[in-house]
């Protein structure tokens, strides 16, 4: 008899594809994994929209949270601060929703409208991760709009910070317009200077006068319109008596321009009006590639981002939605459960237990009793609470600390090419004098003129400028494929000087993700039934993670009187056995407990699952292997439980620090680098934003880059841990690259000073040197850097 | 040899065109989202079999 083969696959969901134990809900043959991912589907399937499933598999994403709280889209004033553009039928709104991810998301959100015949229309923008969707305001107001969004599991992200809308992209634009004109005249200055470079018959010298002229009127837009920044910059920086290395550069490109314009003019040469345009062009391209952008990511967020946008406040007892910035001192405003406190208030009424892992790092909430204060940034988790507001949103103890101008910039960081140009301009402008004197002596004054102008020509620091930009924007590249975004170049130079870093502890060395229970106590088959039948009722996650530990495969029981009680647990009966489930005093227990999630049936304890932190699994590597190169320090909000874990983890136990305040943190940054050391701070909450932003360089972890993350100056994913001292170090590297890059273009620098001191340089040397330079020093330093990556196993 | 007089005169006047046509579309946002199009031209024309299946149960109720 043959042996049969058995492939027993697990369930995935059809919407998200996460495995199911447990066949419970289940729709058009298709499986689900919970209630959330179903009625999606449904909602999907009703309105014709199935082919979101046949783009992509799995296209959904689990939807964790509750809805918020909507109400304060019914507000105008709100509204009409949201809208982007009005008239009599339609509106146009850009949403954020960070969930977009994959070309099913696409598809969907641009056939909204068969959901909803108000929607006109509607355009994602996938890189941005935003919606923009034009509808009939009369018809379907924004809150249903966000709300069918909500249904379809695309919960828009609306912030205050959306209230703000900025400049940038018009900067961007304004750069790429002057490549476009600086690439037109540099081609067009080749062309027309070629005749001049392969040597003109006698016949066709009258043309020379011409190309001449063309030439010249090619060098002047370039000049006016693409080289303005240089000469604005310089200006500016000659005026803080700094050197910059904008100032060679716009002396180099005033001298090309006049040398030029004067041997057309006179008729005596042909110009340079090709170099110069090329210049231009390549030192605008510097500046495009060193100005990554990354769209879906923002590194300037605040406070703003986090609060709500409106809050629900009581006026003679009738609730009434407000927006943010109108609340003021002495109104009182309702808390509903999973609501966060915008202000630092008074609490009046109610059973107040407070999540202020936002705030502090503290994992565990706090109860508070009536008349106490409770700062702003606290999440409430139990039922709704009334609060009198004792300062306004932006003087509360938390976004003060934001607020503080206080930042002391302890040490200016100056660049390698800016201490590069301090000593660079002065040694040039020298040997150009020199040079000049040198032939004035002779009394050969034209040669003085073109010696004179032929080194500042040939000592314009092109290939310096680009060395850095190029160099360190590939270094981004490769950071940003293997999950850290960094948010520019001179944080690549801030991170190779760094020599100090300091780690915050939860959800920065510990693993939010890891949602493992396990149970203290003894749980019966049967029992764990009850618990199973209880559970699956629940949306929360920690329902979900319990049921998840059970690994139960029966059949779930039926529940009477079920009911789930915000921020303390489920109750249900079955049979004649009451089942609760939740905190403990939720489950009857008065005396002193530990935090964690409590198990009660027919009033008996019967065990509970502790709050657990999970150590990121490489941390062990990752500290023994930093510890090499860097003062390792820990400063976390927490209770000090798990100092004696730490200690055999980080070399110096005197640098851990426990039970501190945002502003302990950012003191102890201050500190530090008053004691002169560069510092990198490791964080990844509000209770950090702080310390991130006094840090030389704030790195935010985050184990989903599409959360909002504090203003920081560099974004690591959770998965990218692991590779933290090879990010470090390739940034040394980096720099490695940059000096000798500069040999290299130092190298080129006085070959052509050679000919440049002895007058005799010509035109066509110039144009061939120049793009010459540039080509070596752009490809030198993009491969030594992948090279660097190859050899720290960031690239295959 | 007057030809190239008028050659460069067109030669200039094309390139101007073309400087122009990029200007008038970064204006206009083409560049504004460079990864979206990409995607989105790939998605088939709804031809609903659903909507298709209705009618025709519709007919055979009739």
């Amino acid at each position: 008899m043959e042996p049969q083969i058995c492939i027993q696959e697990k369930q995935l969901c059809y919407h998200c594809g996460e495995g199911i134990d447990q066949l419970v809900y289940v729709a058009d043959k298709h499986p689900f994994c919970c209630l959330g991912c179903q009625s999606v589907y449904q909602l999907l399937s009703k309105n014709n929209l199935g082919s979101y499933y046949s783009y992509n598999t799995f296209p959904g994403q689990q939807t964790e949270k509750a809805s918020a709280e909507l109400s304060y889209l019914d507000e105008e004033s709100i509204v009409n601060q949201l809208i982007d553009f009005k008239d009599d039928h339609i509106c146009m709104v850009t949403l954020y929703v960070p969930q977009i991810h994959c070309s099913s998301c696409i598809w969907l959100l641009e056939n909204l409208y068969k959901i909803d015949g108000n929607i006109v229309s509607s355009r994602a923008d996938f890189m941005k991760r935003q919606v923009r969707i034009t509808f009939n305001y009369h018809k379907l107001s924004l809150k249903k709009l966000v709300e069918l969004l909500d249904k379809t599991g695309y919960t828009p992200k609306i912030t205050l910070q959306d209230l703000v809308k900025n400049n940038k992209k018009d900067e961007d634009n304004l750069l790429v317009r002057k490549i476009a004109v600086a690439g037109f005249c540099f081609g067009n200055a080749m062309m027309i200077s070629f005749p001049e470079y392969f040597g003109m018959a006698a016949f066709e010298k009258n043309y020379a006068q011409l190309f001449g002229w063309i030439n010249l009127s090619l060098a002047l837009p370039a000049v006016l319109y693409c080289g303005r920044t240089y000469f604005l910059s310089s200006i500016k920086s000659l005026k803080q008596r700094r050197l910059n290395l904008d100032v060679p550069l716009a002396l180099g490109i005033a001298v090309l321009f006049i040398r030029s314009a004067i041997e057309i003019i006179q008729g005596t040469g042909s110009g340079f009006a090709d170099t110069l345009c090329g210049l231009l062009f390549f030192l605008l391209i510097g500046k495009w590639v060193q100005r990554k952008t990354y769209h879906h990511l923002s590194f300037e967020r605040d406070y703003r981002s986090y609060f709500p946008i409106a809050v629900t406040r009581l006026c003679n007892g009738k609730e009434k939605v407000a927006a943010l910035a109108d609340l003021q001192v002495g109104d009182r405003i309702l808390i509903r459960n999973n609501e966060l406190v915008p202000a630092d208030a008074i609490l009046l009424k109610g059973h107040a237990c407070i999540d202020f892992s936002f705030v502090t790092g503290e994992s565990v909430s706090v109860e508070k009793v009536l008349g106490e204060v409770i700062y702003a940034g606290g999440k409430q988790t139990a039922e709704a609470i009334e609060l009198e507001v004792s300062k306004p949103v932006a003087q509360s103890y938390l976004t003060s600390l934001w607020n503080q101008s206080t930042f002391s910039e302890t040490t200016v960081f100056t660049t390698f090419s800016n201490t590069v140009s301090h000593y660079f301009t002065p040694i040039l402008l020298s040997i150009a004098i020199l040079g000049a004197g040198f032939w004035g002596v002779q009394g050969i004054y034209d040669n003085a003129w073109a010696a004179f102008t032929a080194v500042l020509i040939i000592g314009c620091p092109c290939a310096l400028a680009l060395s850095s930009p190029f160099t360190l924007s590939a270094v981004l590249s490769i950071f940003d494929k293997n999950g850290f975004y960094v948010k520019n170049t001179l944080s690549v130079e801030k991170m190779a000087a760094i020599d100090t870093l300091v780690f915050d502890k939860t959800g920065t060395i510990t693993n939010p993700k890891a949602d493992t229970l396990s149970f203290k106590g003894t749980l019966d088959e049967y029992t764990q039934q009850l618990v199973f039948s209880t559970c699956r009722n629940s949306n929360h996650p920690l329902s979900r993670a319990i049921i998840k530990s059970l690994h139960y495969q029966g059949t779930p029981l039926a529940l009477t009187n079920y009911e789930e009680i915000a921020g303390k647990g489920i109750r249900a009966n079955i049979g004649q056995q009451e089942i609760s489930i939740g905190n403990a005093r939720f489950v009857g227990l008065t005396t002193q407990h530990n935090a964690g999630t409590y198990i009660n049936i027919d009033g008996e304890v019967k065990g509970f699952y502790p709050i657990r932190q999970h150590w990121r699994s490489t941390l062990q590597e990752v500290v023994s292997q930093l510890k090499k190169h860097y003062d390792l320090h820990l400063i976390s909000g927490d209770t000090d439980r798990d100092r004696a874990a730490l200690e055999l983890v980080f070399p110096d136990p005197a640098y851990l620090h426990f039970g501190q305040q945002p502003a302990d943190k950012l003191k102890y940054i201050n500190d530090l680098q008053n004691d002169g050391r560069r510092v990198s701070m490791l964080g990844d909450g509000l209770n950090d934003a702080g310390a991130l932003k006094q840090a030389d360089l704030g790195i935010a972890i985050s184990d989903d880059i599409n959360n909002f993350s504090p203003a920081c100056d560099a974004i690591l994913g959770g998965d990218a841990f692991t590779r933290l001292p090879s990010f470090f170090k390739l940034a040394k590297q980096a720099m490695k690259v940059i000096y000798v890059s500069f040999g290299i273009s130092l190298g080129y620098n006085l070959v052509g000073l050679y000919f440049a001191v002895l007058g005799n340089m010509s035109p066509l040397f110039a144009a061939v040197l120049m793009p010459l330079s540039t080509v070596t020093i752009v490809s030198f330093t993009s491969l030594a850097v992948q090279y660097c990556a190859i050899k720290n196993k960031m690239k295959r | 040899m007057s030809a190239i007089y008028f050659l460069i005169g067109c030669s200039v006047i094309i390139a101007v065109l073309f400087l122009a046509a990029f200007f008038w579309a970064n204006k206009s946002g083409q560049h504004d989202d460079t990864y979206t199009p990409a995607i989105r031209i790939l998605f088939d024309d709804e031809t609903n079999p659903h909507a298709s299946e209705d009618t025709s149960e519709l007919r055979a109720n009739k």
